[in-house]
């Protein structure tokens, strides 16, 4: 056995174990590597490479050939939405020189170690695997090409990969994938050194959009299967009644009138775990039974007490006061240029506001759900996680068995946003499996269950001021930011937001303003705070581009002339010299802030929704513009606002995300942004009394509908270019409809939104 | 109690209490999974079917309530002209995200063009409200019942 050295190694081994302890997710890792004890700058990690499991591109890996010539690629990071089967598939088919109808894709289970890293969030999938999966791609085809020059006796330079097949140029013999697919698999795998990548110019679908969905078929014809659609011999389904507030246990419970449900086959206990959250199950009362309905009857007719808790004194009104008393207040310096308290305490003019954004809930179309079988000391987990590995590796210390003797596999997700990061529901199924020794149990969350129980995207308050010169340029700018951090739901007692949260549009606002000083405010958490599409670019963005907007407007300005103002020239920024030492954990040399990209975005959007022109009465126009995973997006929405009543006729969003791998897919993203975003500012809200979550389904947790909703989306593409690495593209194009949104309400009416959701806040 | 059901032009036999929801009965009991559980209530569309032609919310449409019906599910849906147009229209302006909920729009969206083969907006946002889709996948959802209004011509 040999001894890794180095500090490298040394580092790795201390994260793994602190993870190990602190549930190994990515975020906290983020947060942990922040830490000074682990933060040698010289031995630090970017990109993949800093993900647990980085990246693999072993074509044997990842792509089958039969002798028909059908080509199987398998996919390792989940599938949501975001087409991620039908666009990694794309990259290597490409490569690969395969016919896409020859192409079929399956789907990996949790396994780092074999694949690389497959935890699909923070909209990484094909930032972190555009390279790798070219390679693959190359790679195969590559040996294919050395097995058909093997094959004819000649120098491997006279053949080359044509369209699922290799010719011979001087005879022009030719061997198709299918007839060379055993002798290439048998071919060593080409060094990377030596791998031929094709010129972008050779690209087949690679940035075109000539591929269809790969499920499509499946999905329109409702034999697409998710978690829920999961069906096994004897199978059981369970529904659980959980702790209606965070940490509360049960005080006792009667089963009886729940047994005599027809249906219902047994009623267990389910302890929960002492707080932080973490993803462990709630805990609760399951009712086990013959099929989904007769579980939710028997759950209906428990009879349960329980013991609430601290956290029963959380109720959203009074919690809305402390986050104002705290941001009013000095907090925690994360950003200070300059001396921002002092020029704004002897300023002539100082502009102020503060911006309210509630709990959301993730509301996945499809609930939480999964399924598991535990036979002879093994479990098998059905279960659409956005994270499988890290879902295998929880669930094994759950059952307190090795992870080699647990399996995650990963069917559709029915939407994901982050919710599905969290294997919470998967560890329930994981639980009672064990308990059925032998049984599949398939564990459904009802909305209700899903609403009340989320780890929810955090309610916050940004309290904003700033100095304005005789020109009407702010010369001084202070943001305090209050919300219960994410970590909360992994460390107890966590108070303060990390710098994860901060490097998401506080902290790192590309603005050209002397005294900058932004803070975070101390404040207790008392549900299961956690990711949520985009995450704290939300309340950052409104706050920060909405503030913007609010400066224009006080120095008399045009609002889009404003922003490009206070970005300043085009210029490269060291994402550390706006105090982002976390730059969503990528090298700062290697994705630097460019502020001439994030100009273009913003003339390239104002120019396509024609900026400026004359609107009728009651219409209006707002701009925002956010940098955010790595990506840089301008939003121009239209509003028209009839008695109170508020429509969209039209957004126009401007996205640079450097190379466009799948651009149909990139405006679906883009499209599905405008719409969630849209959502989450006119009418999402979770409110909380006594340490319960009010909002149990659709009517009272209201999300967009289709009249509601946008009417016409224009996605203006910046064309690929291949000198600036990969952003992403799943999340951030939410971040700044919410608050170009907000900005053309002004523009229409006059009136500040200054609170989400906007509800009825138009109404005379 | 056992129920005679008819689903997609066969008989289905359920041996359910007869105020388990059609959804359930469908799903867990005749295997049919491509009708979605979304919300219970009859607020999110993702479990519309067709009874006698009409587009229904399986989740609070109880097995008793449709004997002697003709019941549709998408998994019928594509031996219908109009239906066969929309899942058609569906992938040619590739409509679904995670997809969940598309079985329901699908739906809805042939209910719509059987009955008005050329829907204008309004009528479009009257039929499909009903259905929610958090992917927000509405705008080709628009465009693509305008496709399939183009390609599906009359209804049979």
């Amino acid at each position: 056995m040999s001894m890794s050295t180095g500090l490298d190694s040394g580092i790795s081994l201390t994260r793994r174990t602190l993870l190990k302890g602190a549930g190994a997710l990515a975020g906290l890792a983020l947060y942990l590597r922040m830490s000074p004890s682990l933060g040698a700058e010289e031995v630090r990690k970017y990109g993949a490479d800093a993900m647990p499991g980085g990246t693999v591109d072993n074509p044997l890996v990842f792509v089958n050939i039969d002798p028909a010539g059908l080509v199987t690629i398998t996919i390792h990071r989940p599938e949501m939405g975001q087409g991620i089967r039908t666009s990694l598939a794309m990259v290597i088919a490409d490569e690969l020189g395969a016919k896409w109808e020859h192409v079929r894709v399956t789907q990996a289970p949790g396994d780092e170690a074999r694949y690389g890293n497959q935890n699909t969030d923070g909209s990484r999938s094909m930032r972190h695997f555009f390279a790798p999966m070219r390679r693959v791609g190359a790679a195969a085809r590559m040996m294919l090409e050395a097995a058909a020059a093997a094959h004819w006796g000649v120098p491997v330079a006279e053949v080359a990969a044509g369209e699922h097949e290799v010719v011979h140029s001087n005879t022009g013999r030719r061997l198709s994938y299918g007839e060379l697919a055993t002798a290439a698999m048998k071919q060593p795998v080409p060094e990377r050194a030596r791998l031929r990548l094709k010129d972008p110019s050779e690209f087949r679908y690679i940035g075109k959009s000539n591929v269809p969905l790969i499920d499509g078929p499946d999905m329109v014809s409702g034999r697409a299967q998710y978690s829920i659609d999961v069906r096994m011999d004897g199978m059981v389904y369970a529904v659980i009644a959980r702790p209606p507030v965070l940490g509360a246990t049960l005080a006792k419970y009667d089963d009886s009138a729940a047994l005599k449900v027809p249906g219902v086959l047994r009623v267990v206990a389910l302890e929960g775990k002492p707080l932080p959250p973490r993803y462990n199950a709630l805990g609760g009362v399951a009712v086990i039974a013959s099929n989904t309905w007769a579980a939710m009857k028997g759950r209906e007719a428990l009879v349960l007490e329980w013991n609430d808790g601290d956290n029963a004194s959380y109720d959203s009104a009074s919690y809305r006061k402390i986050l104002e008393a705290q941001a009013r207040k000095p907090g925690k310096v994360v950003r200070n240029d300059g001396d921002a308290l002092a020029v704004l305490a002897k300023s002539k003019k100082r502009i102020e506001a503060e911006y309210y954004m509630p709990h959301i809930a993730h509301a996945t179309m499809e609930p939480p759900c999964a399924t598991a079988r535990f036979a002879d000391g093994k479990c098998e987990v059905w279960a659409g996680v956005q994270s499988p590995q890290e879902a295998r590796d929880i669930i094994a210390e759950n059952l307190g068995i090795d992870n080699s003797r647990v399996s995650v596999n990963v069917p559709l997700l029915g939407g994901g946003f982050g919710r599905r990061s969290k294997c919470d529901f998967a560890v329930e199924a994981a639980l009672l499996a064990k308990i059925m020794e032998g049984r599949p149990v398939k564990v459904v969350w009802t909305r209700e269950d899903d609403l009340r129980h989320d780890y929810y995207h955090t309610v916050s308050l940004q309290h904003l001021e700033a100095a304005l010169d005789e020109q009407g340029k702010p010369i001084a700018w202070l943001h305090r930011s209050a919300a219960p951090t994410i970590v909360s739901t992994f460390v107890a007692n966590a108070t303060n937001q990390s710098p994860f949260e901060v490097g998401m549009g506080a902290v790192n606002v590309p603005f050209q303003i002397p005294n900058l000083r932004v803070e975070t405010a101390e404040v207790p958490a008392h549900t299961r705070i956690g990711w949520f599409r985009s995450v704290s670019n939300i309340p950052h963005g409104v706050a920060t581009q909405c503030f913007v907007d609010e400066l224009a407007a006080a120095a008399g300005r045009d609002p889009k002339d404003y922003l490009l103002e206070l970005i300043g020239p085009p210029r490269r920024i060291d994402p550390r010299a706006l105090s982002d030492g976390w730059n969503y954990d990528e090298a700062p040399d290697v994705y630097v802030v460019d502020t001439g990209r994030l100009r273009h975005v913003i003339e390239l959007a104002a120019r396509e929704a024609r900026w400026g022109r004359e609107l009728p009465r009651g219409r209006g126009q707002g701009i925002a513009a956010m940098y955010s995973f790595l990506t840089y997006v301008a939003a121009v929405v239209e509003v028209s606002v009839e008695n109170g009543v508020l429509t969209i006729p039209r957004i126009d969003v401007a996205l640079d995300c450097g190379v466009l791998v799948n651009p149909d897919r990139i405006r679906a993203q883009v499209e599905g942004s405008c719409v969630m975003a849209v959502s989450l500012a006119t009418l999402g809200e979770i409110t909380f009394e006594r340490g319960r979550a009010v909002q149990g389904n659709f009517h009272e947790y209201q999300i967009s509908r289709i009249h509601e909703a946008p009417r016409e989306i224009y996605v203006h593409l910046v064309p690929s270019r291949f000198d600036v690495p990969l952003g992403g593209v799943g999340e951030p194009a939410v971040p700044p409809i919410a608050p170009a949104l907000l900005n053309a309400i002004y523009a229409a009416t006059g009136k500040r939104i200054r609170q989400l959701p906007l509800r009825d806040q138009l109404a005379t | 109690m056992s129920y005679t059901i008819t689903v997609n032009g066969a008989s289905l036999v359920l041996d359910v209490p007869g105020d388990m929801p059609l959804l359930w009965a469908l799903r867990d009991i005749g295997g049919l999974t491509g009708t979605k559980f979304g919300c219970g209530m009859g607020l999110c569309g993702a479990c519309t079917v067709h009874i006698d032609g009409e587009a229904t919310r399986a989740c609070v449409t109880p097995v008793a309530a449709v004997v002697g019906k003709q019941v549709t599910t998408i998994e019928g849906i594509g031996s219908d002209k109009v239906g066969k147009a929309v899942q058609q229209a569906w992938l040619e302006l590739g409509v679904p995200q995670c997809g969940y909920c598309q079985p329901g729009q699908i739906m809805s969206a042939t209910a719509l063009l059987r009955r008005n083969p050329k829907p204008n907006d309004r009528q479009i946002d009257e039929a499909m409200s009903g259905n929610l889709c958090r992917c927000g996948t509405y705008t080709r959802i628009r465009a693509a019942i305008k496709r399939a209004a183009d390609t599906a011509g009359s209804p049979t």
